[in-house]
């Protein structure tokens, strides 16, 4: 069994046909860059595992999104029990205008846990999987605000990870950081990737190829080519995949 | 005439205007304090009128304003904060959702003597409630409803979308949303629709002329059912149709001195509770 497969999935907004038949298998503990240009449906083919794209008026989606085999749109499948299963860290960091301690408590808590000691040893442990801990271990109780911006992101991360998903969805997490931090994020992601099935889209074609073990290239809403990054990096079937990796176009 | 003149001349025109606007703010608050000021003591505010209200104090109107700011804010606010999640955060974009808007704003138009009146007819009279505490608070509370749903509105859309997604995306439901995240975030700004209310509510004459308002009533209210009296409607009673308007016209000055203080401490109060809530949630 795949630990992600999309079948022959169509995504439209109203009229505007924006996912073209994509299906896609990817393995459990990898990492798979989506790759493409602005508008391409990179980021609505990552959201349709979380379900994110429920939340847009007139979204009609076509074609099967599995996980662990399941279906996730079929009627059985509750929303906020696969948006435990499936976290997601957004492009700007959005921590809570709370504190660093109840930003990643946030997740147990709507989840029902009240347990303090579980909540306190979870935080930690999220904390320190987002290699954040040493950082602001002294600080649990300031606000998140006052985080500089990639302590923030590394602060959504814990977020996303305190409720143990098996999935990570990254939508261009390191995007609005500046090189240092977008550098410890990769080395996270790379981490993270022994314990989760990682899907990260990315406009930033170095980071593909570093963190990445397959690529898909998306464009105009269809996937055009899906490989090994090594593969897609070194030797694209699509020309249209070489001259984007190229920066011919994009 | 050359732009630089052009530009000068607007610039002043409009300088001139807005300090205009703070010159009558003060004229009026000093010309009341100035005209008011010999009646204000502690006798004033805490004692029963006398001599056919023109001796004595303010007490009962008072308390009855405290009261109907009480009971009015007890009806409006939840229903109005509620109102404007549901508005905001639940109806989806369509007819239903622009009708609700549009109804809101018209209620918002309605002059206050129609509220006066269909508070009478409904509450006074269909419901029995008589008089009373309760049809006053009612009838006022349909008045500020607009106001408190408008700027719960805008309080709860001015918050980023990124947050709502964040706490979905971990599973929340739109209610954890909505309380856990969105409301504590908007709470600083829909005050400011209380605070706006608040000062409605006390000011406001024609509301409460026919549902609660008494033209002389030196004892306390002991239930939601009894009448009180109540600072602007005593105002106008002892400026125009008191025993003795002349001699009663310092007393008028000093309700009204003493009305505007109260709108000033309750804002106050609630500002200071916005700033302590704003604080807490920093958003920056």
């Amino acid at each position: 069994m795949h630990k992600i497969e999309s079948k022959d999935v169509h995504l439209y907004y109203g009229s505007f046909h924006a996912l073209k038949g994509i299906s896609i298998v990817i393995e459990k503990n990898t990492v798979t860059a989506l790759i493409g240009p602005s508008g391409c449906g990179k980021s609505t083919y990552l959201r349709l595992f979380n379900r994110m794209n429920d939340l847009i008026d007139n979204v009609k989606i076509e074609g099967q999104c599995l996980i662990d085999g399941k279906n996730i749109y079929s009627r059985e499948i509750n929303i906020e029990d696969l948006r435990k299963r499936v976290g997601m860290v957004f492009q700007k960091p959005n921590p809570f205008p709370k504190t660093i301690f109840e930003n990643v408590a946030y997740g147990l808590r709507v989840n029902g846990i009240t347990h303090s000691t579980f909540i306190e040893e979870r935080v930690e442990r999220s904390l320190r999987q987002a290699a954040l801990w040493e950082e602001v271990k002294d600080k649990l109780k300031k606000s998140a605000m006052e985080l500089s911006g990639g302590q923030q992101q590394r602060l959504c991360i814990a977020r996303a990870l305190s409720i143990e998903p098996s999935v990570l969805l990254m939508d261009e997490p390191a995007s609005a950081l500046d090189p240092i931090s977008t550098a410890k994020i990769e080395e996270l992601i790379y981490e993270l990737k022994s314990e989760y099935t990682i899907m990260i889209v990315t406009h930033n074609m170095q980071q593909a190829g570093r963190v990445s073990d397959y690529t898909g290239f998306f464009y105009l809403g269809e996937l055009i080519e899906f490989d090994t990054t090594k593969k897609i990096f070194t030797n694209p079937t699509d020309t249209r995949t070489q001259n984007y990796i190229t920066g011919r176009f994009g | 005439m050359n732009k630089r003149i052009k530009e000068q001349l607007a610039f002043w025109t409009f300088r001139v205007l807005s300090f205009l606007v703070i010159a009558i703010l003060f004229s009026i608050l000093g010309f009341i304090l100035y005209n008011g000021f010999s009646v204000l003591s502690w006798d004033f505010i805490s004692k029963m009128p006398e001599d056919g209200m023109t001796k004595g104090g303010i007490y009962p109107a008072i308390i009855g304003t405290l009261y109907l700011i009480a009971g009015s804010m007890l009806f409006a606010f939840p229903i109005g904060v509620m109102s404007g999640i549901y508005i905001t955060e639940y109806a989806r974009d369509g007819l239903l959702k622009r009708f609700v808007k549009l109804m809101t704003n018209n209620l918002a138009g309605v002059p206050s003597i129609v509220f006066g009146l269909f508070g009478m007819a409904l509450f006074v009279n269909k419901m029995e409630f008589g008089d009373s505490i309760l049809a006053g608070s009612l009838t006022l509370s349909l008045m500020v409803l607009p106001v408190i749903i408008r700027t719960t509105e805008e309080a709860l859309l001015a918050v980023d979308n990124g947050f709502r997604h964040a706490s979905y995306a971990l599973g929340a439901t739109k209610l954890q949303t909505i309380g856990r995240v969105v409301l504590p975030m908007s709470l600083p700004n829909i005050i400011t629709g209380m605070i706006l209310s608040i000062g409605r509510v006390s000011g406001e004459t024609a509301p409460i002329l026919f549902t609660v308002a008494a033209y002389f009533l030196p004892k306390l209210p002991t239930s939601i059912y009894d009448q009180v009296m109540a600072l602007p409607y005593h105002l106008y009673v002892i400026a125009t149709s008191g025993t003795n308007i002349e001699q009663s016209r310092p007393m008028a000055y000093g309700t009204a001195v003493v009305l505007i203080l109260i709108v000033l401490i309750l804002n106050l109060i609630a500002n200071a509770l916005r700033k302590y809530l704003g604080k807490k949630y920093k958003i920056s």
